[in-house]
């Protein structure tokens, strides 16, 4: 880490360049001629959607990958990172997006990974112990060294990826959506590591899909769209409007509550339900009642561990509850199991949809149409006619983006794969659609398409309810708004209500 | 973890061009391509081998290894692994040998000579059973395939050798006036000239891929071995899927036990052992993945073929048998790398 000097860069220097970056496989063109200025001690956010090129530009200037053409220059000299260890030999690493974490090691072995300290008598843990202490002190979490990762919270698991990166000690730091598992409050913490850093010297580059978050932190943006550089500017010069405006291109909207309808019965009625931790003595859903009406939106709003998912997967039918009850149109669904349940019409879009939501092995088609096979089944087989015909209704009912139904479905991006889940839960014809996080991971036109897909389907008489952890989203689409914390409801609302009050029931403090 | 293990999706490598490049090409159809290769290099080195009554030979051979190869290839389609298929062929086998010797039912004082259909169904529904246990065991008590389907592969070939106290049944062919003859007609009849085992492995051939290809239950099968957690969640049963796999390994083990001790016209205890790692290196080399979801059964039916037609051609061209491994090993290996190559790590997408 470079100390300050009379010679050395100023404040706004620009450190690493790169020039005319582009980088193809095969027909598709990740990145057309980029070019991007890292400076001393500042923070530059990169804007895009999913498929912009964010994550491959990262790579590139961290080594993992090498460029088709183009160069990056390091303090005026050109540079070419064989490998992710030369670049960090550099100087520079990177805080992936998906965690590279072993989960069955410990937060301590997991931090020097590839780096351990070398004692006398082998590697010193003592030594790593107290560095790792020191480090998750600075990021305000209180977690105890030698504890298995697998048995974190995934806002911690991320915490100590940060955590790992920090200890490397260097003078670019690269973070690929960093907060999307973390509180208000972890945020918080982790803007004022940030600006110790940038402090110190060191130069960050950010990427968030969290807009407002990036715009407090950033120094400089950078907006990507499809490959290409559009637009750059430093703080001062731009808002939401502005970065939202380069990414996607035109205004966006994520929707207002659909009106001009009645709505019906009530759909699904909980009644006094508690779900028990397995591990610990308390409950991850604490004597919570709800009732939804048919053609209602309810959004759920909440930290991490404020019990949201595990509401949901208990309705789904995944795990069980310790007592209450769950009423699907007046008939007690409580003892059915998932498939069952998604016979009589609940069926849940999983939060995590790598792990599930799709399988990885099956066509999109396959993956649309697994929730109904027995739609499609005549006697002993399955009718090739009407399951082609269910799926390319589906495709155009939730317009994925796909060259058809036998693509395999890992060449969709994320927000075209979040909505083959939804499809296929769709397609099984549900009265209620429980959707966990439905827009995590996916970019603004794809956001904005699902809750508009949401609220057709409102109108129709569904009822819906979704999780969210992003405020704005609340006030999209819901009618009512929910607010979980330590799995009770600490508040409802109505589409009328603000931000503040929100985030104010759900035991988040509000950064002074 | 954000997002966790998961398999990873296939990469279509197509060349700058826009098609399938013949790498490609050679790559899918690989076990076919061997098939030909093999055929082709040793009816060079032996006139013998390039005949009808050769193939015909060879086909009974692997008739054996094909039938444990499909109810391998569901199991592993699964995500699972079945040790046992080669004990559960001999504990078969010997039950058949015992029940045409005769049942003792010392409480009535008389001696039951079961007719040879109904020993073949007893047969098959006792390698339900255990293929049953199999799949309770790993289903329900969640005891990772490998160790529960090794276990019972020890506890099967015990009670075998228990049964018969390490000796054979030899005399299968049954007598006429007690009804039961016609056991040898699964090893040695032909029904115009293809030898009764290899008509029995296509007939099975046949249902298992309609089954996989056109049933919702195969369907059901390879998305919970793609993803068994999504498959959950999507209204599959999963563990109802996991249990009938093991059950029909189980019966299939049957069948080759039955089809085994008919041509041999006796059934030992012996039977059968490292028939299981034949069966999996049959499913491997068609191209199925060890970690479940993807498999044909037509692949397999040409790696079953690609190592029993290299065995025997190693044989006719006077090729030690020691070799034979060698060839076999090396040949598994091969087949587990190219798999690698073709699902390889694609872009795994948010």
């Amino acid at each position: 880490m470079s100390e300050p000097e009379t010679k050395g860069p100023r404040r706004g220097d620009v450190v690493l360049s790169a020039r005319n970056i582009a980088k193809s496989y095969g027909n598709i063109h990740a990145l057309k001629g980029v070019n991007f200025d890292i400076r001393y001690g500042q923070v530059t956010t990169l804007f895009g959607e999913n498929g912009a090129g964010k994550s491959t530009l990262m790579k590139i200037l961290s080594g993992v990958v090498q460029p088709t053409s183009g160069e990056i220059v390091l303090d005026g000299e050109g540079v070419n990172f064989t490998s992710s260890t030369e670049a960090r030999d550099h100087g520079i690493s990177i805080i992936h997006q998906e965690l590279s974490l072993a989960p069955n090691l410990s937060v301590r072995d997991n931090v020097f990974m590839g780096r351990e300290i070398q004692g006398a008598t082998g590697v010193d843990f003592a030594e790593e112990e107290r560095q790792v202490r020191l480090l998750l002190e600075e990021l305000e979490e209180d977690i105890d060294p030698p504890t298995p990762v697998e048995d974190l919270r995934l806002g911690q698991q991320q915490i100590v990826e940060i955590a790992r990166a920090l200890s490397i000690d260097s003078r670019i730091l690269i973070m690929d959506e960093p907060t999307s598992a973390l509180s208000a409050a972890e945020v918080e913490v982790l803007f004022k590591v940030i600006r110790d850093l940038t402090a110190k010297g060191v130069s960050i580059v950010y990427i968030s899909h969290h807009l407002e978050e990036a715009l407090e932190i950033t120094d400089h943006a950078v907006v990507l769209r499809d490959g290409t550089m559009t637009a750059y500017a430093p703080r001062a010069e731009i808002d939401l409007e502005w970065i939202v405006r380069n990414m996607v291109g035109e205004h966006y909207d994520l929707g207002s509550p659909p009106s001009g309808y009645a709505f019906g019965e009530t759909a699904l009625s909980v009644v006094d339900l508690t779900v028990a931790d397995p591990n610990a003595g308390f409950n991850l859903v604490d004597r919570l009642s709800l009732d939804v009406k048919a053609g209602e939106i309810v959004c759920i709003y909440g930290l991490m561990g404020a019990g949201r998912t595990e509401l949901l997967e208990t309705l789904a039918g995944r795990l069980k509850p310790k007592s209450g009850s769950i009423f699907l149109e007046g008939e007690e669904i409580s003892s059915l199991s998932i498939a069952d349940r998604i016979a009589c019409g609940l069926a849940l879009v999983p939060e995590d949809r790598q792990r599930d939501g799709l399988v990885q092995t099956m066509s999109v088609g396959e993956n649309m149409s697994l929730a109904s096979i027995m739609n499609f089944t005549r006697g002993l087989f399955t009718s090739r006619r009407i399951e082609q015909s269910l799926i390319a209704d589906t495709i155009r009912k939730v317009t994925v983006k796909t060259s058809g139904g036998g693509a395999p479905i890992g060449s969709l991006s994320g927000g075209n794969q979040q909505k083959v889940v939804i499809g296929k839960m769709l397609a099984t014809d549900p009265t209620v659609l429980l959707l966990d996080e439905p827009s995590r991971g996916i970019d603004i036109g794809a956001k904005a398409e699902v809750f508009k897909l949401l609220a057709e389907r409102a109108r129709t008489g569904l009822a819906v309810v979704f999780s969210t952890s992003e405020v704005s989203e609340c006030l999209s689409v819901a009618h009512r708004i929910i607010v979980m914390h330590k799995g009770r409801i600490s508040a409802e609302f109505d589409s009328s209500v603000t931000k503040e009050k929100i985030m104010a029931a759900s035991g988040e403090s509000v950064a002074a | 973890m954000n997002q966790a293990i998961a398999p990873k999706a296939e990469t279509a490598k197509v060349d700058k061009a826009g098609g399938m490049s013949i790498g490609q090409l050679l790559l899918e159809g690989r076990a076919f391509f061997a098939l030909i290769l093999i055929i082709a290099v040793f009816s060079y080195l032996s006139p013998n081998y390039f005949t009808v009554a050769n193939f015909l030979i060879m086909a009974s051979h692997v008739a054996i290894y094909g039938i444990l190869a499909i109810g391998m290839l569901l199991v592993i389609l699964n995500g699972g692994i079945d040790l046992s298929v080669g004990s559960i062929l001999a504990l078969c086998g010997v039950v058949a040998g015992a029940m045409m010797q005769g049942v003792e039912l010392s409480a009535f004082g008389v001696i039951l000579y079961p007719p040879v259909w109904a020993v073949v169904v007893l047969t098959c529904l006792f390698g339900a059973f255990v293929g049953a246990i199999n799949g309770i065991l790993v289903a329900w008590f969640r005891v990772p395939a490998f160790v529960a389907t090794l276990g019972v592969m020890y506890v099967a070939r015990g009670i075998a050798l228990l049964q018969t106290n390490g000796l054979t049944y030899n005399n299968l062919s049954g007598r006429p006036e007690l009804g039961n003859t016609g056991f040898d007609w699964l090893g040695f009849n032909r029904l115009a000239g293809v030898p009764i085992s290899v008509i029995v492995l296509t007939v099975i051939a046949l249902l298992a891929g309609l089954m996989l290809a056109r049933s919702a239950f195969g369907r059901w099968l390879y998305a919970s071995g793609g993803n068994e957690r999504a498959a959950d969640l999507s209204g599959v049963p999963v563990k109802r899927v996991k249990i009938t796999v093991y059950t029909l390994s189980g019966i299939l083990s049957a069948i080759a036990g039955l089809v085994l001790s008919s041509q041999l016209t006796s059934a030992g205890p012996t039977a059968g052992s490292t028939y299981e790692l034949t069966a999996i290196a049959a499913v491997v080399v068609g191209g199925a993945a060890l970690t479940g979801g993807r498999g044909t059964v037509r692949g397999t039916m040409l790696g079953a073929f690609v190592i029993g037609f290299l065995s025997d051609g190693l044989v006719i061209i006077g090729v030690s048998s020691y070799w034979q491994t060698v060839f076999t090993g090396s040949v598994i290996v091969l087949a587990v790398l190219m798999n690698t190559i073709q699902y390889g790590s694609g872009a795994r997408k948010g």
